[in-house]
């Protein structure tokens, strides 16, 4: 699957299906600190993403 | 994951409420906690004005989002703070979502007023550019705010705003800034008005999350001035220990709160202390400690440090 992370804005590929958590976990990042959103649609820990999804890691801290 | 309240798909889990929400309950779980902070701390009622003070970000949108659902009288403050590409696209982002709600908005132009940007004014008066950046928007929050005749100036300071906040005051030990940290400051004398944080019962994740299903456009990036901010580490050290522990940052800047009420009626009041202390500017009339407050000290040390001619 394809995920953009931000702060800086890249794009990673990951294997799936994979668990939210268990992305997070790969990608070393903090559950409290970001929002794992799915096209349009946020996702919690326990959901199951695939291999033709595109995924945003959004951090919660933004603007200033 | 499913909604505790409706059954409906999840889209938050809130650890520190052991509750998890759907996109409809998660907004009415928001608004909830902002009313209850608006009437729990007197911030305001429907009758008054208020103005939001806005950045582009999402807590400033999502504030004037809540206020305006919850039915109150809401309008926005900008100031653009010419930082290149990142104030464009601020800007933008509050032009669109206020001109898409008709909600009013006022813009105070840094390099129309002051002759110049923030960047460029710190480095004329050699000052950090975050801490001119507090000074330059607090003045203008202020001063526009008594200026237009709105009863109350919001801003959209969320519970890790205050929590890191007051981390950082207490590792330095610097006690004459924890008065200032409640959530409602009063207009304690002329030319000073009422300042309220209605987010401050709500997590940024809370808040980000608010945002995104109510499809509010916000500037994700960082401004580029904060890179390696104190706050940042602070708020990142906070989100580790709530990981651990959720109810880590409630317990510790509500335990905090509740301890300064407790404390209330043996000191004297926040707008006793500030009639006190405070007096008009001699340049600006503006409420300051000092016989010139700090911008117009900042101005002039700009003026005359300058290349160029800076302010009018």
């Amino acid at each position: 699957m394809k995920v953009l992370l931000n702060h800086p804005a890249r794009e990673v590929e990951v294997k799936g299906p994979r668990r939210v958590r268990e992305l997070l976990k790969e990608l070393s990042l903090l559950p409290e600190a970001v929002l794992v959103v799915r096209g349009d649609d946020l996702v919690t820990e326990d959901d199951l993403l695939r291999d033709d999804d595109r995924i945003e890691i959004r951090p919660v801290m933004s603007g200033g | 994951m499913r909604c505790r309240k409706c059954k409906e798909r999840a889209v938050l889990e809130i650890p520190r409420h052991h509750t998890a929400f759907c996109k409809s309950c998660l907004t009415e779980f928001v608004c909830a906690q902002a009313e209850r902070a608006i009437t729990e701390e007197k911030m305001f009622t429907k009758a008054d004005r208020v103005l939001v003070a806005v950045s582009g970000g999402k807590d400033s949108l999502s504030l004037l989002d809540i206020l305006h659902k919850l039915g109150h009288r809401a309008d926005a403050f900008y100031v653009d703070l010419g930082i290149g590409e990142y104030s464009r696209q601020s800007k933008a982002k509050v032009e669109s979502f206020t001109s898409s709600r008709s909600i009013p908005l006022h813009v105070h132009e840094l390099k129309e007023d002051e002759g110049a940007g923030i960047n460029e004014l710190a480095d004329l008066v050699h000052r950090p550019t975050c801490a001119v950046c507090g000074t330059l928007k607090r003045y203008h929050f202020n001063r526009t705010a008594v200026e237009l005749g709105y009863h109350v100036l919001a801003t959209g300071h969320n519970l890790d705003d205050e929590a890191s906040r007051l981390l950082g005051n207490v590792l330095h030990w610097q006690t004459e800034y924890l008065d200032k940290q409640g959530p409602t400051l009063p207009a304690s004398m002329e030319g000073f008005a009422k300042k309220v944080k209605p987010l401050f019962r709500l997590a940024e994740r809370e808040i980000a999350a608010y945002a995104i299903v109510n499809k509010i456009d916000y500037i994700v990036e960082e401004c580029p001035n904060s890179k390696g901010a104190k706050m940042l580490l602070y708020k990142d050290i906070l989100n580790r220990l709530e990981s651990e522990s959720p109810g880590t940052k409630q317990a510790f800047y509500w335990g905090f709160l509740a301890r300064q009420k407790a404390d209330e009626q043996t000191r004297p009041s926040m707008a006793e202390h500030d009639q006190a202390v405070l007096h008009p500017c001699v340049t600006c009339g503006q409420p300051t400690t000092a016989d010139v407050c700090s911008y117009c000290k900042l101005m002039a040390r700009a003026k005359k440090d300058g290349p160029a001619p800076v302010g009018s």
